[in-house]
């Protein structure tokens, strides 16, 4: 069955094993002493295929990691702000990959403008204990970006309308 | 009594709690008994962290353990898009947008860019009909910002 390819391998590098592995796990690891092999006998799969295909995925950045996801409001982080950088597109990828390395970003993107309302091409989600907090971050990066900024502004959230996450089906 | 700590401690955390917090979001080992080798890490056993692990989902403390997948590896479509919603309209467009099962996250943000979501999609391409459907139900222009390139995802919540 591994042996045949889904059509999905060529786009994402996952076949239709990997697949199931994925939905099977969308929801969580079993908390047991064996998590793997729990998983592996829901799957009809030997425990070693299970596995390997899951360091494989984690291998090829499928998987980015398998570990803990806090509710961040719950362990005190209450501001969190989405700053917006309009930086020179053509400095963008040093610029970005200096913010990111930030200990207090968790998000850091290159995204379209839309003129004229959205002038903003550099994203990057800063967290704190609350808008102060998040204030004082942003003003570092600021600091560190110095004359390449032309304008930024912070969008903090006000209310979550949907959390449900992505899930395949 | 530190700042982190004493936050901690008001959300009932003690220090092995804090611990495995902490230790989790770096990685989980696969392996045989992979509870039992990040319980040695922390100094206690595999029950107990297998209990207090359970505990904090439970409390709500972790929403969730497992392996977190990169959307796009997967082959499927992902974006951020935004909409300038007028006041009076929030909720209906709020229903209308959280309706759709491609809406991953949404958020109201405080700015004339007030209502921020993000959709997954089975396919990359069908992302522009989303789009072109939630602008059709909720009579509101969608701006479409998708990544040009990721710099860095991922972030450690110390606590």
């Amino acid at each position: 069955m591994s042996a045949v390819l889904d059509p999905q391998q060529e786009a994402g590098s996952i076949d239709a094993v990997d697949r199931r592995i994925i939905v099977a796990t969308q929801g969580g690891l079993p908390l047991d002493p064996q998590p793997y092999h729990r998983l592996a006998e829901r799957l009809e799969l030997p425990v070693a295929e299970v596995m390997a295909r899951l360091q494989r995925l984690q291998d090829g950045g499928v998987i980015r990691r398998i570990g803990a996801v806090p509710n961040h409001y719950r362990l005190g982080y209450r501001g969190n702000g989405m700053s917006v950088w309009d930086v020179p597109d053509a400095d963008i990828r040093e610029l970005g990959r200096r913010i990111g390395a930030l200990e207090f970003v968790s998000h850091c993107y290159h995204r379209p403008r839309h003129l004229p309302h959205w002038p903003y091409n550099l994203f990057a989600m800063v967290h704190g204990h609350d808008r102060a907090e998040v204030m004082m971050k942003v003003a570092r990066i600021a600091e560190l970006l110095g004359g390449a900024v032309r304008d930024y502004d912070v969008l903090f959230s006000s209310r979550i309308l949907k959390k449900t996450g992505m899930r395949l089906a | 009594m530190n700042a982190a700590s004493a936050r901690a401690t008001a959300i009932g955390l003690d220090t092995l709690d804090r611990r495995i917090v902490n230790r989790l979001q770096d990685g989980f080992p696969v392996s045989e008994r992979p509870y039992a080798a990040v319980a040695a890490e922390l100094g206690t056993d595999e029950a107990t962290l297998i209990a207090r692990l359970q505990a904090l989902l439970d409390a709500g403390i972790l929403s969730r353990f497992g392996p977190m997948y990169h959307a796009e590896r997967l082959g499927g479509g992902l974006t951020l898009a935004a909409m300038a919603v007028a006041p009076a309209d929030f909720e209906r467009v709020a229903g209308q947008v959280n309706a759709f099962p491609e809406v991953a996250h949404n958020y109201a943000r405080d700015h004339e860019l007030n209502m921020w979501f993000v959709l997954a999609t089975e396919t990359p391409r069908r992302i522009a009909a989303v789009i072109r459907e939630i602008e059709r139900v909720t009579g509101y222009a969608v701006y479409n910002m998708p990544k040009k390139e990721e710099f860095f995802v991922g972030l450690k919540f110390t606590v």
